[in-house]
């Protein structure tokens, strides 16, 4: 640690010894956080392959009723992000202060058109009557009596995507924050564990939706 | 701290592989591969996970603690989805009502 | 001999005063003791609700209220003493206050987190509270759907909300205590001379970490069911409760072990401690914390028996369930063995580790019998399976939680304990408790069904008999209360060392200074070494 900076030392905290210490701590910390996110999702990923195993024609006929090439298209917008995210930790590595800014930046305002354009997307739910427990309820091309069973794909559609959209507000508000540290020059390229962190949780949201886009968007398309 | 700080090249490349994958995956979605659209579709969403997570999460140079934790989370999912779907696919199987 | 020095000095709980120096504190010993307060008021509570259901059982008829209430009042006893006291309990308050100065740190790697903890299950609690004052829930404590989403009327939503709030208290305290044990240990502690209740912590922290989200999850469904009725659980709509069940089981069968580690952890500290000898197979003994932890998530199933859970699935759940037994087993021989031959004293806290040693083993033969899938179609749901988890999480992880309490009394509060009153009461609640619960197995063997209030008449002796018990072990709880509150004020004051322990917390003053030690001190012998103690005397009563 012969290379700490002032500023590093000013930021650590004094439970610890060395910024090593403290930096292998926040780190250890976000991916344990991490895994709580797995499981999280995970409890959904296991009711997905449930009903989907009892039901696989109805889901295959629902999630044909989502629009596939919205679908890519939002999925390319959150992959642009996370590659934004990347550079903007790169540039928190080598302590250029206006990158960190300018990647933070484009980061969110990709995260905001993921959500705009998730938005849309629910709104036509809503306007094509695909919301479960309403009784306008209805989907095309299944009969009166598996009504309900279609009702379980798009429960488990709004759950995930809900939940997923959960996560990236969060991840915006993070990054949001991230912004404002940035300007005061907070960080350095001694110390810029905030960002990593943060970087951290942003890919791992991405993870989550590199998954949730086949299950829910593309499994079973080819029946149609 | 700043041992390993990779070049915007190998971001560019990693990202440009997601975005080859995503089109890929989406192509495929509509050919009829029978069970293996289902393979298929995971198959890849795994290599887009691992790209994400080696490179973008830089655990390819992360520490062996680092890399417990994650198989770990790994292993607990896999736990959870297993042992429950050996409930729900060998319902049935006894031939005995609700069994 | 100390007593002016111990008066003048500074530590941590005259390091500063005023209302605002604890509820913003990020010292993890204050935050312990904060934790300390809350889950006393959750124990008495649910005792309150344990207390009317024994009342109300002491009659065949079911005079004193009526079905709904008694539904409530079973429900109420289990929320709150599952999520606010033995979840919390322990590790929250004492592997809080103990387990950074056993490695030797400053501190917990988070101490705001920390604090955070703390408000999250104050807020949950608050939920449920409120649930309970505004007319209480009824649909046991294991929520149930499709009962819980559809059909009851009652506050399930408040109830759950406070339950997944106080869930995330639970992730974070395991998370920092992970990232503690793995970054703060002081020079020269390395893993294998951790202490054993540092071990059991960490295992506890896995627990909580990889499976309480799960119920997170699941409570997010549940709200979801029973407010927009989206059919995740609802089988009119194709849905399947048993998912509900699985996914429930999945954190609530491991939450067994969150509860129990911890105090597995406890009796390693008092067994040694009192019988001044390394314990036992020490690499067993932490390596089978380490394995309750991994084989805790396997065997969930074992709670759906009776459900439509395929047969097949019953038999692997039923397979893997005997394997929880090894590792347990190994604990409570090692601990017998780490006996043989020791220099044994019979003070409060190792009263209570006998008791626990005991009950727990009786709780735990019991539990192979519930993991056979042909003796458990006949005894779920009866009150054997009552008194066989009783026998774990009151003979266990409460027996434990108070021999751990008087044994860091001192520490804590730099006050002793009343010896006599304390043995009194260790007494008293080892003969209520089986008193109390013991019956309960022959109740439930003969086929008493839980959760009725109304039952045949020929069960009534056994009953008045629990009830009886009851009463005693009520007692035998507020006596500890009466004395601990006593000795803050009047307690003899308590030297560094009161037991000739080894370990970190007892090199440091008692209470300890703010930092917990007054320079970092370098580990080098392991745990347990007796040889490293010296000269005090011992102070039994």
């Amino acid at each position: 640690m012969a290379s700490q900076s002032h500023v590093e030392t000013l930021a650590l905290r004094e439970q610890f010894d060395t910024a090593g210490q403290q930096k292998d701590a926040s780190t250890l910390g976000m991916w344990l956080f991490l895994i709580t996110e797995i499981m999280f999702f995970g409890g959904m990923f296991l009711a997905y392959s449930v009903y989907r195993g009892i039901y696989p024609t109805i889901f295959a006929i629902a999630s044909t009723s989502l629009n596939v090439y919205i679908g890519a298209a939002n999925t390319v917008v959150l992959l642009c992000s996370s590659f934004t995210m990347v550079l903007a930790v790169r540039a928190a590595q080598l302590g250029q202060r206006r990158a960190i800014i300018v990647f933070l930046v484009l980061t969110l305002a990709l995260g905001t058109v993921f959500l705009g354009v998730k938005a849309y997307e629910w709104k036509e739910k809503f306007e094509e009557h695909h919301i479960p427990g309403q009784a306008a309820f209805h989907l095309e091309g299944v009969s009166a009596d598996q009504q309900g069973h279609a009702q379980l794909f798009f429960s488990l559609y709004f759950a995930m995507t809900g939940l997923h959209a959960l996560h990236m507000v969060i991840g915006a508000g993070i990054l949001t924050v991230l912004i404002f540290q940035a300007r005061r020059g907070k960080f350095t390229a001694d110390y810029m564990t905030p960002v990593d962190v943060a970087g951290l949780y942003w890919h791992f949201v991405d993870i989550i939706w590199i998954f949730l886009f086949p299950l829910l968007y593309l499994i079973d398309r080819h029946l149609k | 701290m700043h041992e390993h700080i990779d070049s915007i090249k190998l971001y560019a490349l990693v990202f440009i592989g997601l975005i080859i994958l995503t089109v890929v995956t989406t192509a495929v979605a509509f050919v009829d591969l029978g069970p293996f659209s289902v393979v298929a579709a995971l198959g890849i969403a795994v290599c887009k996970m691992l790209l994400v997570a080696l490179f973008f999460m830089h655990i390819r140079h992360s520490t062996k603690l680092t890399r417990l934790v994650v198989l770990g989370g790994l292993l607990w999912l896999f736990i959870l989805l297993a042992l429950t779907m050996s409930d729900f696919v060998t319902r049935g199987a006894l031939g005995v009502p609700g069994r | 001999m100390i007593t002016a020095a111990v008066q003048e000095r500074e530590h941590y709980l005259n390091a500063s005063y005023g209302i605002k120096s604890w509820l913003l504190t990020k010292d993890h010993k204050r935050i312990g003791l904060l934790y300390l307060a809350t889950v006393t008021l959750f124990f008495f509570l649910g005792g309150a609700f344990a207390t009317l259901i024994r009342i109300e059982l002491l009659t065949p008829q079911g005079g004193l209220v009526s079905s709904e209430t008694y539904n409530k009042l079973f429900t109420m006893h289990g929320v709150a003493m599952v999520f606010f006291f033995l979840i919390p309990s322990i590790p929250a308050t004492l592997g809080n206050f103990f387990l950074p100065i056993m490695i030797g740190a400053r501190d917990l790697a988070f101490p705001k987190l920390n604090l955070l903890s703390w408000y999250l299950l104050v807020a949950g609690g608050v939920f449920a509270l409120f649930a309970m004052l505004a007319g209480g829930v009824d649909t046991g404590w294991t929520f149930y759907t499709p009962y819980s989403t559809t059909y009851s009327n009652t506050w399930v939503i408040a109830t759950a909300l406070g339950i997944f709030i106080a869930g995330f208290s639970s992730i974070l305290t395991g998370l920092n205590f992970i990232v503690t044990v793995h970054t703060m240990r002081a020079p020269g502690m390395t893993w294998f001379r951790l202490p054993l209740f540092v071990w059991a912590n960490y295992a506890t922290a896995l627990i909580q970490v990889l499976g309480t989200p799960v119920i997170a999850v699941t409570i997010v469904l549940l709200f979801c069911e029973r407010v927009f009725h989206i059919g995740i659980f609802d089988p009119s709509l194709g849905g399947d409760p048993v998912l509900f069940q699985h996914l429930f089981w999945f954190y609530s069968h491991p939450a067994v072990y969150i509860m129990v580690l911890p105090a597995m952890g406890v009796l390693s500290e008092l067994i040694s401690t009192f019988s001044r000898k390394p314990v036992f197979g020490y690499g067993f003994v932490a390596a089978s914390s380490l394995a309750i932890a991994v084989l805790g998530f396997l065997v969930w199933g074992h709670h759906l028996f009776v459900s439509t859970q395929s047969v097949y699935a019953g038999l692997v759940f039923s397979f893997l369930s005997y394997f929880v037994a090894i590792p347990s087993a190994i604990k409570v021989f090692n601990w017998t063995a780490t006996l043989y031959k020791g220099s044994i004293s019979y003070a409060t806290p190792m009263l209570y580790a006998f008791g626990f040693i005991g009950l727990f083993t009786i709780g735990g033969l019991t539990g192979l019998f519930v993991a056979c899938l042909g003796i458990d179609v006949h005894v779920t749901d009866t009150y054997f399976v009552i008194a066989h988890f009783h026998y774990i999480m009151v003979g266990g992880t409460i027996m434990a939680y108070l021999g751990g309490l008087h044994y860091w009394w001192p520490k804590m509060t730099g006050r002793m304990y009343p010896e006599g009153w304390a043995k009194l009461s260790a007494l008293v609640i080892f003969l209520g408790f089986n008193l109390t619960f013991f019956p309960q197995f022959i109740l439930g063997y003969l086929g008493m069904p839980r959760r009725y209030h109304v039952y045949p008449e020929e069960f009534q002796v056994l009953h008045v008999l629990s009830t009886a018990g009851a009463s005693v072990l009520a007692v035998g709880y507020i006596i500890p209360m009466v004395y601990f509150i006593w000795s803050l004020r009047y307690g003899k004051m308590a030297v560094a060392n009161p037991w000739g322990a080894t370990g970190l917390e007892w090199q440091t003053a008692s209470p300890p200074p703010a930092h917990n030690f007054d320079e970092t001190p370098v580990v080098t012998h392991e745990a347990y070494d007796y040889s490293t103690v010296i000269g005090e005397e011992i102070e039994v009563g």
